[in-house]
């Protein structure tokens, strides 16, 4: 590579808790600072330097009109396009409003609700743009992030496995909270990348990095409600930061259709 | 006193226990044994004898474990828990080496220091089965694992036999237990206040002699006494053969492993497969506790720059699609495969591959399944319906 490699960082509907992540590096930001033009990235700096970029990382969901334009013009300006955390690869949070009514949210919120424009819904930025790699996470790993941006440098694959939290869980050695203390726990079906923080707290695993390459939470939620965990608890618990993520959005549905 | 010698039997009081686990440690050993944390019995650093789990009972079943205090219990009535040797003699992540380039030029870095050899008490007649297995794995091939070696080499194993089973136990079909054995340094049956200990190796002598100096009081057992803690692992044995309840556990679990190997291989296209598989969550937990299984995946990590690589390798389970990809897909891609390439594995072709079952029935898969799914009910659904061939057999091997 000659000249070094121009990075860019957007951001959409979200709480700027991925790039964040990246800011907290450190020294491993300032390793990467080496390496790459760091030429849009306003959370850390006002220098903006007009693109095309070879690589943008994208965090945030698309929740108006802007948003939806923008996101084109950011495709059009970046070579290798990387969507990061939960809002950007599955609608985030904010994605509940796809199960209420926009007016009533607008309503009940603002004074002057005429003046919000807003979409209906928030939608991952695959759904309007091709997306190069989603790195997932609320928020996103920071070594997960590091280990992108060196596989992006290095030109090889990036390590990003789709398997469960539970492997992280149980490489740690920690004692399984559903098994042991029959707290509903999302981690058999929810892909790792956390390190299983929630699990080493004694808390049950809240699914923030999305459904696992080959979910079934059908199974897993008819053992909790067996076990005795209400089914409403059950579905509020799939329908939380990835509510919009295909796996998770179909249980949920089911489980409230069924309730 | 008769000095200890392999095949002698000693009293042991607790406070001898504590001079064992003392001598060791002066002899640079990391003393590891079964403790309650987290809600479970687990296998970790061990202080002193009064951290031991006494008093504390653990009642097993699919997909659930709880720890219950019983006065009345002794210091090793409980089983196995989420641990076992694996954790420490095969790591979940390992650096295997590392490398460095400097102008252009690679070299490797030397290994770091030695670790401290390791000695582990409470290790029960299953998990000794399981080391055996493990040795063969990594020992026993032309391909010789050199950190399991080391680590192998120096192990001090302090057994216990068992008194009481979970009813995830079926160590009694696998040939693998209640009783300790066929090696260990020391063996330790409970009864009443303190434990009889069998000698097993001459380093389990020298264990015991260095403790008796430090002032540990060995009283040799006497031959009835011999019989009498012999009997202990038997008749437990016997009781969970006719499957009888132990101390108000319930009864253990059992498996017919009469021809199994075969059950197995002619049954590749049975639905029950296809049965398992709407239950099963790919999670890979079973292969994890599994004290047996030993498959693992190597990265190389680098730095940002390239210069700084290590090579790391971490527990890789048969649960994961990446674990049979080839030429970017995986040829099991779905979930009964997974499944039914675990199960035929651990106690079919395991057996053409290691002359050996991969299961010792430590009951552990069964347990730590989020789900509680039950080998030992889906081996016996398939041998009730021996030869069911699936409605239509395009499951091929994906
Ligand atoms: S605590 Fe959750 S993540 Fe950990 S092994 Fe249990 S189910 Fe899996
Ligand atoms: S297959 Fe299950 S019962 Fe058998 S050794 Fe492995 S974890 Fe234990
Ligand atoms: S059998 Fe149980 S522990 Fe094993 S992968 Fe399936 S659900 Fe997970």
């Amino acid at each position: 590579m000659n000249a070094k490699p121009r990075l860019a960082v957007f951001k959409f509907a979200s709480c700027d808790g991925c790039q964040l992540q990246l800011l907290d590096a450190q020294d491993r930001l300032l390793e990467l600072a080496g390496r790459v033009e760091i030429d849009h990235f306003l959370e850390a700096s006002s220098r903006v330097v007009p693109g095309p970029y070879d690589m943008g990382l994208v965090e945030g969901s698309i929740t108006t009109i802007e948003d939806e334009e923008r996101i084109r013009e950011v495709r059009r300006q970046c070579r290798f396009l990387v969507t990061i955390g939960a809002c950007a690869t599955a609608g985030g949070i904010q994605a509940l409003r796809n199960w209420g009514r926009i007016d009533d949210f607008r309503a009940a919120i603002y004074a002057t609700p005429e003046t919000i424009s807003t979409l209906a819904t928030s939608t991952p930025i695959a759904d309007h743009v091709p997306v190069d790699f989603e790195l997932r996470g609320c928020p996103i790993d920071r070594g997960q992030l590091i280990d992108l941006l060196t596989a992006v440098l290095l030109g090889r694959k990036p390590h990003v496995p789709g398997h469960s939290v539970c492997v992280e869980c149980k490489a740690r050695g920690l004692v399984c909270v559903a098994v042991a203390k029959g707290i509903p726990c999302l981690g058999p079906v929810t892909q790792a990348g956390c390190g299983a923080i929630c699990p080493a707290h004694d808390r049950e695993c809240f699914g923030c990095f999305g459904p696992s390459e080959s979910p079934n939470l059908v199974s897993l939620t008819g053992f909790y409600e067996r076990r005795g965990t209400p089914r409403d608890s059950l579905m509020r618990l799939v329908r939380s930061f990835n509510a919009a993520a295909p796996a998770f959005r179909a249980e949920s549905d089911r489980l409230e259709a069924s309730e | 006193m008769t000095p200890p010698s392999p095949g002698s039997w000693h009293w042991l009081d607790r406070a001898g226990l504590q001079l064992v686990v003392d001598a060791l440690r002066r002899q640079g050993h990391r003393v590891i044994g079964p403790q309650v944390a987290d809600g479970a019995i687990v296998l970790r650093d061990l202080a002193s004898v009064t951290d031991l789990p006494t008093g504390w009972l653990d009642d097993q079943d699919g997909g659930s474990y709880r720890l219950r205090h019983d006065p009345t219990a002794g210091t090793f009535d409980h089983v196995v828990g989420p641990h076992s040797l694996k954790n420490f003699l095969f790591p979940a992540r390992e650096t295997v080496a590392s490398f460095a380039r400097d102008d252009g030029t690679w070299t490797q870095a030397p290994r770091s220091a030695a670790e401290s050899p390791l000695a582990v008490l409470g290790v029960r007649g299953c998990d000794l089965a399981a080391l055996a297995v493990q040795d063969r794995v990594f020992l026993g091939s032309g391909y010789v694992d050199e950190a399991y070696k080391a680590r192998r080499e120096r192990l001090f194993l302090v057994a216990v036999n068992c008194r009481r089973a979970a009813a995830t136990c079926f160590c009694h079909s696998m040939g693998c237990g209640p009783s300790a054995g066929p090696v260990f340094d020391l063996a330790l049956t409970e009864i009443g206040n303190r434990f009889a200990c069998e000698v097993g190796s001459d380093h389990g002598a020298a264990v015991l002699a260095a403790a008796s100096e430090a002032g540990a009081v060995l009283a040799a057992c006497t031959a009835s006494e011999i019989d009498a803690a012999g009997a202990v692992p038997r008749d437990l044995g016997s009781r969970m053969h006719a499957r009888q309840t132990v101390n108000d556990t319930p009864s253990p679990r059992s498996l017919d492993t009469h021809g199994i190997r075969d059950l197995l291989m002619r049954n590749l296209e049975h639905p029950q497969w296809d049965e398992v598989a709407s239950r099963c969550l790919s999670c890979t937990n079973c292969t994890l506790v599994c004290p047996t299984c030993f498959c693992s995946s190597v990265q190389e990590v680098a730095d940002l720059s390239g210069d700084q690589v290590d090579r790391e390798r971490h527990w890789a389970s048969c649960f994961s699609l990446d674990h049979a990809r080839m030429h970017g897909q995986s040829v099991r891609s779905s979930t009964a495969s997974r499944y039914r390439q675990w199960l035929i594995h651990k106690f079919a072709t395991w057996i053409d591959q290691f002359d050996t079952s991969g299961c010792t029935g430590c009951g552990r898969c069964i347990t730590w399944c989020p789900v509680g799914i039950d080998v030992t009910r889906e081996i016996a659904a398939i041998r009730a319906t021996d030869g069911a061939a699936a409605p239509e057999t395009g499951r091929g091997t994906s």
